[in-house]
C-alpha cells in the first residue's frame, strides 16, 4: 500500500475515537450549564406549575439518570443519528440541513474572497515595504483585525442600506416580493455582500498580515537572491519562489477556519439575520436544547478533524520536503 | 331572583373598534369615512423566534402574537378589561356565580373546512388544555361539569363561584382547539402540530426557521368581508439594533413588547412613518419589582426591605432607564387593572428615611461605612434590566448597603431563582386581568414551591394575605372582592415581600398606513381581523 494511503487510513481510524471521545466531552460540557431546557420554557411562559416543568423533563428524557441519557446519547452517536430537538419539534439533522446552505453560502464565500485578497494584498504589501501603499494596507488590515466585527456590521448597513439604500439591510431574500429564476439569484446575492463584506474582511486581515509577515522572512534569502541573478521575471520569482515558500503559515491557519466554516458565525448571523448554524448554536445554549447543540458539535468536530487531515495533505504537496508519515 | 339569569351581551361592530383606537389624527380629521379595503402585507417583528405555533401547546410570548391570529378564544377584552364577544356570541352567568352558560357563532369553521361546535370547547377546556396549559389547568380545574347544551351551547358549572372566570377566555389563556385533530391523540407529538388549524382570520401558510412565519387570508373565515389583509409575515430579527433598522427604513411594519430597547424608543417615536403606542397591555399589565428572598438575612427583616423602598428613586428609573415608558408602582396592582386600591402607604424616594429605618433594624455602619451587604442576580432579558442592576447598587450604596451584582444567562436564572438560590432579583409578572390570576399567585403561601418559576419564591407568609386572596377568588361579588383586595394590598405594601419597581409599559410601533392594529386589551396578540392598510 502507497505511504499516503496507509497515512491517511490510519488518520480515518483514529479519528473515529477522537470524536466519539469529543462526543463524550461535548455531552457532559452542556449538561454542566445550570438550568435546563425545561426551566427555559416555564421562564418564557412566564406561568408555571409544578406539572408543566415535570411533563417537559419527562418528554425530553431529562428524567432518567445522566449515564442512561450518555448512553442513549451515545447509542445513536454510532448510528450517525443527531436525537431530535423536542423544543423545536424536529430531527437536529433535518434542523442542521436547513441552516447548512445559508451558513455555508456566508462563510465559503468570505473564506475565498478572504484568501485571495489576503494573500494578493499581503504580497502587494511586503514586496513594497517601507512604501506608502504598504503603510495604507497595513493600517487597513490592523484596523480591519481589531474592529469588533458586529460593529463594522452595523456601520456597513447605516451606510450602505440605511443612508445609501443600495443593499438590503438583512435577510436572505426579500420575503414576500415572489421573485423567481435570474431575479431571485441577484436578490439573494445582494442579501448576502454586507455579510460576506463584513466577515471577509476580518479574515482578510488576518492573511494579510500573515502573508506580508511570512515573505518579509523569505524574501531576502539565498534562492530568492539566485532567482534574481538568474534575471527570472519578477512575477515569477514572487509566485513561485517567494509565495510557495511563504505560504506555509496562512494554510495552517485557512485549514483552521476552514474546519470552522461550518460552524457559521454567531456574530454576523446575529446582526444580519441569517438563519446559520451559528444564531441555531447560539439560541441552542440559550434554550439549553442539548440535542441540537450535541449535534453541532458533532459535525463541527468532524469537521475539523477532516481539514485537519487535508491540511496535512496540502503541506506535502506544497513543500515537499514535508513528508507524511504514518 | 333565583331563576333570573343575568343577561349580558356585548356586540361591538368594527366602526366602533376603530372609534375606541381614535389616533389622534383620526379624531382631528373631519368625519371622512376611510375605506376599509382589502388588500395589503403586513410585515411584523417576532422575537424571540416561537419554538412552535400550537397556542394550546405553547403559550409564550412571541408564539402567542403569531398564534393569537390563527387561534381564538371564546371572548376577547377591551382596553377596561370588560369581556367581549369573539367565538362565543353572548353568555349568562347564574346569580350565585357557579353557571356560566356560552351560546357560540354558529359559522366558524376550522381551516381543514370543519365546523367549530360546542364539542371543540369542552374538548379543549376539559381535556387538552387541562393536560397542556398550566394556567387554563388552574381555571377550569374549578369547574364540575363542562358540558355541550347543543352544537352550539356550552356550560360550565363551577365547584364554587370563581370571581375571575369570565375573565379567563381571551385567546392565550383558553385557545380553542380541534377536536377532531387532537382528541385521542399524544398532543406533544401529533404531526398537524407542524400545520396549526384554527378558526382565526389568517391561515398557517409556511415558516421558514429562523427567518419568517408566513400567515395568509382565510377566505372562509366565520366574519363576513374579514380580515381585510391578504398576508402577514412574522419576521425574526435577532438583534436589536438591526430591528430598530428596520423600523426606520419601513421593512417591518410593527413592533411589540420588548422587540425595541428602550433607549432607541425616543429616536424611533420621531419617525414620521410610524406611530407609538403603549395601549394594548392592559390585561398583561406587567409590574416589576426587586424579588426579595425573604428567607436569608438581613432581607428578613420587614425594616430593611422598607427602606429598600425609600432608597430606590423610581421615578428616577422610569425617566432614566426606562426612557419615560411605565409608572412607578404603588403595590400589588398595577393600577391599569382590576382592583386597585390606591389608598396604601407611599414610599417616597428618600435616602434619609432609608437610613433612619436601617438604624433602627440594628443595622449600623460598619468602619466603611457599610451596613450590610447582599446580593443581587441580575435579570438576563436585555440591556435595560443590567442597567437597573448598576442603579439599584449605586442608590443602596447611598444607604450604605453593599450590593455585589451577579450575572448568569435565562436557564440559570430560572433554575437559581425557582430553587431559591438568590437573595435578590428582578422580575416581571402578568396580571391577566384579575388579581385572582395574576396577582396572588406571588404572595400566597401555598404557591411557596420549590423550582416552579413566577411562584411564592420569596417565601412570604402572612395567613391573613392567604385569607383575603382565598376569599376574593371565592366570590363574584365585584364590591365584595374590591373591599378584600384592597384590604390585602394595605398589608402587602407595609410588609413589602418585594419591591415594587414600574408599572411597566411597552411600546408598539405601526406603521401609520395600518388602521386598526391595537383595539383591545390583548393588543397585539388580538386576531387582526379588522386591521386594514390605507394605500396611497
Amino acid at each position: 500500500m502507497p505511504r499516503i494511503a496507509v497515512f491517511i487510513s490510519q488518520r480515518l481510524v483514529k479519528a473515529v475515537f477522537v470524536v466519539l471521545a469529543i462526543a463524550v466531552f461535548n455531552f457532559f460540557l452542556v449538561h454542566a450549564a445550570p438550568g435546563d431546557p425545561a426551566a427555559v420554557m416555564a421562564g418564557e411562559a412566564g406561568a408555571a406549575d409544578a406539572k408543566f416543568v415535570e411533563q417537559l423533563r419527562q418528554q425530553f428524557g431529562l428524567d432518567r439518570p445522566l449515564y442512561e441519557q450518555l448512553g442513549t446519547y451515545m447509542g445513536k452517536v454510532v448510528q450517525a443519528d443527531l436525537g431530535y430537538s423536542y423544543r423545536q419539534q424536529r430531527p437536529v439533522f433535518d434542523l442542521l440541513m436547513d441552516r447548512l446552505p445559508v451558513t455555508l453560502s456566508l462563510t465559503l464565500t468570505s473564506f475565498v474572497l478572504a484568501l485571495i485578497g489576503g494573500v494578493a494584498l499581503g504580497t502587494l504589501a511586503a514586496m513594497r515595504a517601507g512604501t506608502w501603499s504598504d503603510t495604507a494596507i497595513t493600517v487597513v488590515g490592523l484596523t480591519a483585525y481589531a474592529t469588533p466585527i458586529f460593529w463594522i456590521g452595523l456601520m456597513l448597513i447605516l451606510l450602505f442600506s440605511v443612508n445609501l439604500g443600495w443593499l438590503p439591510a438583512f435577510g436572505t431574500e426579500s420575503i414576500g416580493a415572489g421573485y423567481t429564476g435570474w431575479a431571485a439569484f441577484v436578490d439573494r446575492l445582494e442579501h448576502l455582500v454586507l455579510p460576506v463584506v463584513t466577515l471577509g474582511l476580518f479574515y482578510m486581515a488576518v492573511y494579510t498580515r500573515l502573508t506580508r509577515a511570512s515573505i518579509l522572512e523569505v524574501r531576502d534569502m539565498d534562492f530568492v537572491k539566485t532567482a534574481r541573478a538568474k534575471g527570472l521575471p519578477e512575477w515569477r520569482i514572487v509566485s513561485v519562489h517567494i509565495l510557495r515558500n511563504a505560504i506555509l503559515p496562512v494554510i495552517t491557519v485557512a485549514g483552521f477556519q476552514a474546519g470552522h466554516l461550518i460552524g457559521g458565525s454567531i456574530l454576523i448571523e446575529t446582526v444580519f439575520a441569517l438563519p446559520g448554524i451559528g444564531r441555531l448554536a447560539f439560541e441552542a445554549v440559550l434554550q439549553r436544547d442539548y440535542q441540537v447543540l450535541l449535534g453541532i458539535f458533532l459535525l463541527t468536530s468532524v469537521v475539523v478533524v477532516i481539514f485537519n487531515l487535508l491540511t496535512d495533505l496540502i503541506y506535502s504537496l506544497v513543500d515537499p520536503r514535508i513528508e507524511v508519515a504514518p | 331572583m333565583s331563576n333570573r339569569l343575568r343577561y349580558i351581551r356585548q356586540s361591538l361592530t368594527a366602526a366602533a373598534l376603530a372609534a375606541a383606537l381614535a389616533t389622534p389624527a383620526l379624531l382631528s380629521a373631519p368625519t371622512v369615512a376611510v375605506a376599509q379595503e382589502r388588500g395589503g402585507t403586513m410585515n411584523i417583528i417576532v422575537q424571540p423566534e416561537p419554538p412552535i405555533l400550537v397556542l394550546g401547546l405553547n403559550q409564550q410570548g412571541p408564539t402567542q402574537t403569531v398564534a393569537g391570529k390563527i387561534y381564538q378564544g371564546l371572548l376577547t377584552y377591551d382596553f377596561n378589561l370588560k369581556p367581549q364577544p369573539e367565538l362565543a356570541e353572548s353568555w349568562e352567568v347564574s346569580p350565585d356565580g357557579k353557571v356560566y352558560t356560552f351560546k357560540l357563532v354558529k359559522n366558524a369553521k376550522w381551516h381543514d373546512g370543519k365546523p367549530f361546535t360546542a364539542a371543540d370547547v369542552v374538548f379543549s377546556t376539559s381535556k387538552m388544555l387541562m393536560e397542556t396549559h398550566p394556567r387554563a389547568r388552574a381555571v377550569f380545574a374549578k369547574a364540575e361539569k363542562i358540558e355541550a347544551l347543543d352544537d352550539y351551547t356550552v356550560r360550565f358549572t363551577l365547584k364554587e363561584p370563581f370571581g375571575p372566570f369570565l375573565q379567563s377566555f381571551e385567546v392565550s389563556s383558553a385557545p380553542m382547539m380541534p377536536k377532531h385533530i387532537y382528541d385521542g391523540s399524544d398532543y406533544k407529538a401529533n404531526p398537524a402540530n407542524a400545520t396549526p388549524i384554527g378558526t382565526g382570520p389568517f391561515k398557517f401558510k409556511e415558516w421558514v426557521k429562523g427567518s419568517y412565519i408566513h400567515l395568509v387570508r382565510n377566505d372562509d373565515y366565520w366574519k363576513a368581508g374579514k380580515p381585510y389583509l391578504d398576508d402577514i409575515y412574522f419576521r425574526v430579527i435577532p438583534d436589536a439594533a438591526s430591528r430598530a433598522v428596520a423600523v426606520e427604513q419601513g421593512t417591518v411594519q410593527q413592533t411589540q413588547f420588548n422587540d425595541i430597547e428602550t433607549f432607541d424608543v425616543p429616536r424611533l417615536k420621531s419617525l414620521p412613518n410610524v406611530e407609538m403606542t403603549t395601549k394594548g397591555y392592559e390585561f398583561f399589565a406587567p409590574l416589576s419589582w426587586i424579588e426579595i428572598n425573604t428567607r436569608n438575612k438581613p432581607l428578613d427583616d420587614k425594616r430593611f426591605r422598607q427602606a429598600m423602598m425609600h432608597a430606590i428613586d423610581r421615578k428616577f428609573i422610569r425617566d432614566k432607564i426606562w426612557f419615560g415608558l411605565g409608572r412607578p408602582a404603588t403595590g400589588p396592582v398595577n393600577s391599569v387593572t382590576r382592583f386597585y386600591e390606591p389608598g396604601v402607604k407611599k414610599y417616597d424616594f428618600d435616602p434619609k428615611k432609608a437610613e433612619a429605618l436601617l438604624e433602627e433594624a440594628g443595622y449600623k455602619k460598619g468602619s466603611d461605612g457599610t451596613r450590610a451587604k447582599v446580593k443581587l442576580l441580575v435579570m438576563p432579558y436585555g440591556e435595560t434590566w443590567t442597567r437597573l442592576g448598576e442603579y439599584v447598587k449605586q442608590a443602596m450604596k447611598r444607604v450604605g448597603v453593599d450590593v455585589t451584582l451577579e450575572t448568569t444567562d435565562s436557564a440559570g436564572w430560572v433554575n437559581r431563582v425557582s430553587n431559591w438560590d438568590y437573595d435578590m432579583t428582578f422580575n416581571f409578572v402578568y396580571q391577566y386581568g384579575d388579581p385572582a390570576l395574576g396577582v396572588s399567585r406571588t404572595y400566597v403561601s401555598d404557591n411557596i414551591r420549590k423550582g416552579v418559576m413566577f411562584s411564592n419564591t420569596m417565601g412570604y407568609t402572612n395567613p391573613e394575605v392567604d385569607r383575603l386572596f382565598a376569599q376574593a377568588a371565592q366570590t363574584n361579588k365585584d364590591e365584595e372582592r374590591q373591599q378584600l383586595y384592597s384590604a390585602a394590598q394595605k398589608i402587602l405594601v407595609e410588609d413589602v415581600p418585594v419591591a415594587w419597581l414600574l408599572e411597566m409599559e411597552f411600546p408598539t410601533f405601526v406603521d401609520k398606513r395600518f388602521k386598526n392594529a391595537i383595539t383591545t386589551a390583548i393588543g397585539v396578540n388580538e386576531s387582526y381581523d379588522s386591521v386594514y392598510m390605507v394605500k396611497k
